[in-house]
C-alpha cells in the first residue's frame, strides 16, 4: 500500500507540476487583459511538434531551447497583431477570437504534421531509472520535469515579486493608465506576458510531449483542465493557480490509485443490490473509473462556496 | 491574334452553312444519338459508398488511415480498370463523425438525404449501435431505399447478437472471437499466474473485461485476475498512475482493448516505467503506435487480428502493399478488412447486377470469398457475422518485410487459427428480415 501511495504522490506531482506550467500563463494572460486565452492549451501543443521536428535534426536538448522561444515569439505575434487589434470591439469579440485560433492551431497541425502519432522520444542521456523503490522504477525524466516545474516557478515568483520588471507588471495590471503615464510602454509589457505565457505553454508541451505522447488531440485532453485549475485558485491568481495545479495532480492520481467505490460504501451501510437493478451501473462505480471528472466536481463545489477561487481577489 | 468571340462567331457560322447543307435525316440521326449516348451517361453515374469515421479529433489518425485505405482499394481494384457493373465508378464520400454517436446521426442524414447507400464504420462500437438504429429506423419507414451498414472493425459482440440486423454486416472478428483465441494463447502460457485487465470505459471495454475473467476462469481457473480497471476513453492524460497500480498487483501480464492514443500513452507509461511484462491488445499497431513503442516494446506487445501480418503469403497481396506505400507513403495497409468488405460488396453488386442493399445483402450472406491475401472468407448467413483465421503477431523488428510506420517495426505472426476453430455458434440473434 505504501509503495501505491509514494508514486501515486510522485506521479501526482510531476502533473501537478506540468498543469502549472500551463495555469501560470494562463492566469498571468488573464490578469492582463480580463479575457480567459482558449488557445492557450494550442500552444502547448505547438510546443510538442516544434520539439518534435527539431529534436529529428538537432537532438532534444535544442528542442527544448527553441521551440519554446518560437512559440513565444508566434505567442507575441498572435497579441500584436490579432489579439489588439480585436480588443477594441471587447471582450466577447476577443474570447471568439481565441476560440478560433484553437481550431485553426489544431488544424494547422494537423496539416503539417499529419493525424497521427508522432515518434517524439525523451532524450537518451535520461533514460535510465531515477531510482527504484518496492520493485518500481521512477524514470529519471520524471524527475527531470519536476527540477524544471520547479525552478520555473521558483523564477517566475521572484521575478514577479523581487525585480523591478516584476513590480512594472504587477502595476501594469492593475493600474495601466497610470503606469503608462510614468512613461512606461504597457502595449509592450502586455505583449511581452502574452510571449512568456505563450512560451512558458510551450516548454509545458516540449517536456510533456514525449511522455503523454504527441498527437493533434493533446490540446483538447489537457485544454478544459487547465481553465478548471486557474478559477479553481483564483483568477489572476499564481500561488492560487500553484496551489490548485498540485491539489488537481494529486486529487486525480490518488483517485486513481484508490480501490474504493460505491460497492465498497454500500457494503459499510450493509445495503445490496442485484446485478439487474436498474441502477446498477451507477452502485457498481468506482473512484479510479470517475478520477478524470473529479476537477470538475471540485470546480462545481468550488464556484458554489467560494465563486473568486482559493486565492482570488476579485470581488463582484 | 483572333480572340475567342470572332472564333466562335466563325465556328458557328460554318457550323451554320454546313446544317444547312447536310439532309435532314442524317441530322435526327445524331440527335438519336446525342440522346443515347446521354441516357447512358446518365447510367454510369457513379456508386455512392460513405465512409464515416472520425476524421478530426483525438482518433482522427485511425479514421483517416481508413479512409485512405478504402479510397485507395477503389481505385486500385476497381475504377482504375474501369469501374464496376459494367463501367460504374466507385465514389467514396468521407463524413466526419467526430467518434460521437450524435455527430453520427447528424452525418447518417446527409448521407441519406446524398443517395447513399452503402455506409462504411468502424472506429467505436457505441457509435455502431447508434448507427445501427439509425439505419434500422431508417429502413423501416423509407422501403426501396435502404441503407446497408459496412461494419469493419466495431468488434462489439451485440451487433451479430441481441442486436443483429439484416442492414448489418460485419468484417471483423468480434470481441469474445478474439478473446477465445488470446485466452488460449494466454492459458498455454505456463510463465503467466496473473493478468491485469484494463480498457476504455465503454461497452467494448466491458465485454473484453467480461469475457477475458469468464474465458480465462474456465481455462485456467488457476490464474488470478489482478486487476480490472476502466479509464474514460480519450481523456486520460497520463497513464502512470495506472501502471503504479499494475506493478503493485504483480500482474504477469496485461490485457487491454484500447486503441488510438489510449493504447500509445498506455504502452508508452509501462515501458517508461520499466515494467517488464508481455501486453495482449487488440490495436496497438500502425498509426504513430509502432513508431512510439520501438525498440522498446519488441517482443512485448501482442495483437489479435485477422489477416496475417509477416511474412505476407501471397504475391497480389504485397503488390497492393506496395502499391499502397507508393500512393501513400506516410500510411500503411492497417486494416486489410476494408479491402475484404469493399471485395465482397462489389463481387455481390456483380453478381445481382444491382445496387440495392437489399440484393446485395441477400448475395453477400453465406459467401465464401478467397482474399488478396489467399484467406478463405465467410460471412454467416443467420447473423452476418464474418469468419475467416486468426492470428496473434508480436511487435518486432526481425523478419518483418512490410514494416509499419516507415520504422523498421512491424507485426510478425506467431500463431494461427484456421476459420474452423474460429467459429462460435449463433447466439441470441433473432433476425427481422424485410419483406419483399
Amino acid at each position: 500500500m505504501l509503495e501505491v501511495f509514494i508514486f501515486a504522490t510522485l506521479n501526482g506531482l510531476v502533473t501537478g507540476l506540468l498543469l502549472f506550467m500551463l495555469a501560470s500563463g494562463l492566469t498571468l494572460i488573464f490578469s492582463m487583459m480580463g479575457v480567459l486565452n482558449f488557445a492557450h492549451a494550442s500552444f502547448y501543443m505547438l510546443g510538442a511538434y516544434f520539439a518534435y521536428s527539431i529534436s529529428l535534426h538537432f537532438g532534444f536538448w535544442t528542442g527544448l531551447i527553441f521551440a519554446p522561444i518560437i512559440v513565444g515569439v508566434l505567442g507575441a505575434l498572435v497579441e500584436r497583431y490579432g489579439l489588439r487589434r480585436v480588443h477594441q470591439h471587447g471582450h466577447v469579440a476577443e474570447l471568439v477570437f481565441t476560440f478560433g485560433l484553437a481550431f485553426l492551431i489544431e488544424e494547422a497541425v494537423q496539416f503539417f504534421w499529419g493525424a497521427d502519432t508522432k515518434n517524439y522520444q525523451s532524450p537518451d542521456l535520461l533514460d535510465f531509472p531515477l531510482f527504484t523503490l518496492f520493485g518500481q522504477e521512477f524514470p529519471a525524466y520524471r524527475g527531470f520535469m519536476i527540477g524544471i516545474s520547479i525552478t520555473i516557478f521558483i523564477s517566475l515568483y521572484y521575478v514577479l515579486t523581487k525585480s523591478r520588471i516584476g513590480i512594472i507588471i504587477q502595476a501594469a495590471l492593475t493600474h495601466p493608465h497610470t503606469v503608462s503615464n510614468l512613461g512606461h510602454n504597457v502595449p509592450l509589457i502586455f505583449m511581452g506576458v502574452f510571449g512568456v505565457g505563450t512560451a512558458l505553454a510551450g516548454v509545458a508541451g516540449v517536456m510533456a510531449g514525449p511522455v503523454l505522447t504527441t498527437f493533434p488531440g493533446m490540446a483538447v485532453v489537457l485544454g478544459s483542465i487547465v481553465f478548471v485549475i486557474v478559477v479553481i485558485g483564483g483568477l489572476g491568481s499564481l500561488a492560487g493557480a500553484f496551489i490548485a495545479s498540485i491539489l488537481i495532480g494529486l486529487l486525480q492520481s490518488y483517485a486513481i490509485a484508490s480501490d474504493v467505490g460505491m460497492p465498497d460504501l454500500l457494503n459499510l451501510l450493509g445495503i445490496e443490490f442485484s446485478r439487474d437493478h436498474p441502477f446498477t451501473d451507477l452502485w457498481t462505480l468506482t473512484l479510479p473509473q470517475i478520477a478524470p471528472i473529479l476537477p470538475f466536481l471540485l470546480l462545481v463545489l468550488v464556484l458554489i462556496f467560494r465563486p473568486t477561487g482559493l486565492m482570488g481577489k476579485r470581488e463582484q | 491574334m483572333l480572340s475567342a468571340d470572332d472564333n466562335n462567331s466563325k465556328n458557328y457560322r460554318e457550323n451554320k452553312k454546313l446544317a444547312m447543307r447536310t439532309p435532314q435525316i442524317f441530322r435526327y440521326f445524331v440527335l438519336s444519338i446525342l440522346l443515347v449516348f446521354s441516357s447512358y451517361t446518365l447510367s454510369q453515374e457513379p456508386v455512392r459508398i460513405a465512409f464515416m469515421d472520425p476524421l478530426t479529433g483525438a482518433f482522427a489518425s485511425i479514421g483517416n488511415s481508413g479512409l485512405k485505405q478504402l479510397q485507395f482499394a477503389a481505385d486500385y481494384l476497381y475504377n482504375s480498370k474501369g469501374g464496376i457493373l459494367g463501367g460504374r465508378m466507385i465514389e467514396i464520400v468521407p463524413l466526419d463523425n467526430k467518434q460521437s454517436p450524435t455527430e453520427s446521426q447528424l452525418q447518417f442524414r446527409r448521407a441519406v438525404s446524398g443517395g447513399i447507400q452503402y455506409i462504411f464504420q468502424g472506429n467505436g462500437s457505441a457509435v455502431a449501435n447508434a448507427l445501427n438504429d439509425a439505419i434500422n429506423r431508417h429502413n423501416r419507414r423509407n422501403p426501396g431505399q435502404e441503407v446497408m451498414q459496412v461494419n469493419y472493425s466495431a468488434v462489439d459482440p451485440i451487433l451479430t447478437e441481441e442486436n443483429c440486423s439484416f442492414w448489418h454486416f460485419r468484417w471483423d472478428a468480434h470481441a469474445n472471437m478474439k478473446l477465445n483465441i488470446l485466452t488460449d494463447y494466454i492459458a498455454a502460457n505456463e510463465g503467466i499466474n496473473s493478468v491485469y485487465i484494463i480498457g476504455q470505459d465503454y461497452s467494448f471495454g466491458q465485454v473484453v473485461s467480461d469475457t477475458s475473467i469468464e474465458l480465462l476462469r474456465q481455462k485456467r481457473p488457476d490464474i488470478k485476475i489482478a486487476g480490472n480497471e476502466f479509464h474514460p476513453i480519450g481523456q486520460v492524460k497520463d497513464f502512470t498512475p495506472y501502471v503504479t497500480k499494475i506493478v503493485a498487483s504483480g500482474a504477469d501480464a496485461v490485457i487491454t482493448g484500447n486503441y488510438g492514443a489510449d493504447m500509445v500513452s498506455l504502452a508508452r507509461s509501462i515501458i517508461d516505467n520499466g515494467l517488464d511484462i508481455p501486453i495482449y491488445t487488440f490495436y496497438a499497431a500502425y498509426d504513430g503506435i509502432t513508431a512510439t513503442l520501438g525498440e522498446d516494446g519488441k517482443d512485448r506487445i501482442r495483437l489479435i487480428h485477422n489477416e496475417t501480418s509477416n511474412p505476407i503469403p501471397t504475391e497480389q497481396r504485397k503488390e497492393f502493399y506496395r502499391a499502397f506505400k507508393a500512393a501513400n507513403p506516410n500510411n500503411d495497409v492497417t486494416q486489410p478488412r476494408i479491402t475484404n468488405a469493399l471485395m465482397m460488396i462489389v463481387q455481390a453488386m456483380e453478381e445481382t447486377q444491382s445496387t440495392d442493399p437489399y440484393d446485395v445483402g441477400l448475395a453477400l450472406e453465406d459467401m465464401r470469398f478467397t482474399t488478396i491475401g489467399g484467406d478463405e472468407v465467410w460471412m454467416r448467413g443467420e447473423d452476418h457475422q464474418v469468419f475467416q483465421s486468426l492470428h496473434i503477431s508480436v511487435h518486432t523488428d526481425e523478419g518483418v518485410e512490410f514494416d509499419a510506420d516507415n520504422s523498421g517495426f512491424g507485426l510478425y505472426t506467431e500463431y494461427s487459427v484456421p476459420l474452423e476453430e474460429t467459429i462460435v455458434p449463433v447466439n441470441e440473434c433473432r433476425m427481422r428480415r424485410p419483406r419483399r
